[in-house]
């Protein structure tokens, strides 16, 4: 009975069905391995699982390096994110909010970096760097990272830009504030769920970004960096799974407690 | 008007957008405590005319003065003017009393005071209680309650009001309308109004301004609008009217017989400098002003045959379409319902020569 009262936009496709579930097997199942093989105990990743053990977590916990290495990636993660964000938030309103000669070239060029290959843009900023005599550090790494995160905070700024009515701003002069004022008390709090948005999604982009990190970096690494140099070393492969599997715990709740601040947002 | 009641003088004001002429050398006198509206079809440069006033557009050319005092120079946020947005523009990041409060950061008003003015303007908006709601728990009246209030609160010299009304239902629409009628009668404000609505325009106004296309073509009293429209296209924008062609035919000082598409021959007095001999006219007569009978009855000069083509029925009155010869649209009538006449009957049609209207040919 019930599924004759299926309006026919809802009713069921099996070969649709069967399509998703393999889609989402063949997108996750990998990933999945990951903390998987971090409680298995023993160096080598095949099946069938010998035993479990949380030592590699808590070698993870002893490891100086290695905690060193993330501590890096978050700072240089808050900085780019902030300072990509802070240009991301002008900028955006900037190409919303202004009639300027040369509006959609300039639009491009600041989305350039989401298209030119990393390999590209990191020998360039190398040369650049090397000609300039800075050294390499977490700074020029930074300096990386807000490159390419300006381009993922314009986007989401601009869309939040476009979403609110001008009037706003119009209402707020006319009811005595100058640009300043308006500027804080109302084009602030209606896009502040996009700067939250555009922080989490640079911080994203920055924390687990390796071409540039790795053109750029001295002698300090950031994670994905050391997590790469520890591949060399088969004993150390369990260790960085464990610490994979903890980013992704920890990423799956930061996307999910930004979803929840904008979904909270609109109702 | 005399110099002392102008509160605002526009004058020769135009705009431009690019090759677009929104405004066209405006000039207009507002008194003080004056209800004026500005009346057009969209795109007429209403709404431009609105935006130079409060600031968000500045004029190609011409000044505008409020209080004596040019306007060009002076921001939207120093001028003494405030807006009721067509779609509101509240707040969605604040409460009800938080977009209320808005213009008053710089009086810097105690809590006790500013919560007491905004009570009060709740009050005055009808909204008392409302001060902790959200935007988005608001009905479309209730927001532009709180538009008001927001912009009452200021205190301005000039409430503009753009399409205020435009977004709600009818029946909401008609009880706002005396209640802002009523509300500018206590408050004093000079109410500057923009509606495409002729009726609203004429039941909320003091005077109105008509504008088409960038141009005013009459500025007047609601009653005169109504009975003295000065060209064809404004007594065609003002409720219903039957126009005709007609030329000129015979000139003796001020009496005048004209030749007419539709209505014959007919005879008056006018003293309007467009008529000239074998110049030109339009005969206008309003619906109401012709009356309809089922006997061929009275003067030729003041009535003429036609056969009742359709009526329509409008509940308190009707309307007759009647056909006569030499003029392709059936001529309205509007008359009692209880006058029931079959389609195709033939019948006369009846009028007073002071109730016919002549306008400049277009």
């Amino acid at each position: 009975m019930k599924k004759k009262e299926a309006p026919y936009i809802e009713k069921p496709n099996r070969p649709l069905a069967i399509y998703a579930v393999l889609f989402l097997a063949f997108l996750y199942i990998p990933v999945l391995l990951l903390p998987l093989f971090s409680f298995n105990d023993s160096i080598y990743i095949a099946f069938p699982i010998k035993g479990w053990t949380l030592s590699w977590y808590q070698e993870m916990f002893t490891n100086e390096p290695m905690f060193a290495a993330l501590m890096n990636s978050i700072r240089v993660g808050i900085v780019a994110s902030v300072f990509a964000t802070f240009l991301g938030v002008f900028g955006a309103k900037a190409v919303t909010r202004y009639r300027m000669p040369g509006k959609e070239p300039i639009v491009a060029v600041i989305m350039a970096p989401l298209v030119i290959p990393g390999v590209i843009l990191g020998v360039a900023l190398l040369i650049l760097v090397n000609a300039a005599g800075v050294d390499l550090s977490l700074y020029t790494v930074t300096l990386g990272h807000i490159l390419i995160c300006v381009p993922f905070s314009m986007a989401t700024l601009m869309s939040r830009f476009e979403g609110f009515d001008k009037s706003m701003e119009e209402a707020s002069a006319d009811l005595g504030e100058n640009t300043w004022w308006t500027f804080w008390r109302v084009t602030l709090p209606m896009v502040f769920p996009g700067i939250l948005a555009s922080l989490l999604l640079c911080f994203t982009v920055s924390f687990d970004e390796f071409i540039l990190a790795y053109f750029l970096g001295g002698t300090d690494p950031t994670l994905p960096l050391f997590m790469w140099n520890q591949l060399r070393f088969p004993n150390r492969l369990p260790v960085v799974l464990s610490m994979g599997a903890l980013i992704l715990l920890i990423s799956f709740f930061v996307v999910f407690f930004s979803q929840w601040l904008v979904r909270r947002d609109r109702s | 008007m005399n110099d002392d009641a102008i509160l605002i003088k526009i004058d020769s004001i135009s705009k431009q957008f690019g090759e677009v002429i929104a405004v066209n050398n405006v000039s207009i006198d507002i008194a003080a405590g004056e209800f004026f509206s500005l009346l057009g079809p969209s795109g007429c440069g209403k709404t431009t005319l609105l935006r130079l006033l409060a600031g968000f557009e500045s004029p190609t050319s011409g000044e505008i003065y409020i209080q004596g005092k040019p306007m060009s120079e002076i921001p939207p946020h120093h001028r003494p003017t405030n807006m009721v947005f067509q779609n509101y523009a509240i707040f969605p990041h604040l409460d009800v009393a938080g977009n209320i409060a808005y213009g008053l950061r710089k009086e810097k008003l105690g809590k006790v005071e500013q919560t007491r003015r905004v009570d009060e303007a709740l009050e005055m908006v009808k909204l008392p209680g409302y001060g902790q709601r959200r935007a988005n728990e608001l009905s479309g009246g209730q927001r532009q309650r709180v538009a008001l209030a927001r912009a009452l609160i200021m205190r301005p010299k000039v409430l503009l009001l753009d399409e205020p009304l435009g977004a709600l239902d009818k029946k909401l629409r008609e009880e706002m309308q005396l209640e802002l009628r009523a509300l500018q009668e206590t408050v004093g404000i000079t109410f500057v109004f923009v509606t495409h609505d002729q009726e609203e325009a004429l039941t909320l106004s003091d005077r109105v301004a008509v504008m088409s296309m960038g141009n005013v073509m009459q500025v007047a009293s609601p009653q005169d609008l109504y009975h003295r429209p000065v060209n064809v296209e404004v007594a065609d924008f003002i409720g219903q009217m039957n126009f005709f062609d007609a030329e000129v035919s015979e000139m003796i000082g001020d009496e005048i017989t004209l030749t007419t598409e539709g209505l014959g021959r007919i005879s008056l007095n006018s003293t309007a400098e467009f008529v000239r001999r074998g110049g030109k006219v339009v005969v206008a007569i309003r619906p109401e002003k012709l009356s309809l009978s089922d006997r061929v009855e009275g003067d030729d000069m003041f009535s003429i045959q036609g056969t009742l083509s359709t009526s329509a029925y409008l509940g308190d009155r009707s309307h007759f379409y009647v056909s006569v010869q030499g003029h392709d649209e059936p001529i309205a009538v509007a008359g009692q319902d209880s006058f029931s006449l079959e389609r195709g009957s033939e019948v006369s049609l009846s009028w007073n020569a002071d109730s016919i209207l002549l306008l400049p040919a277009e």
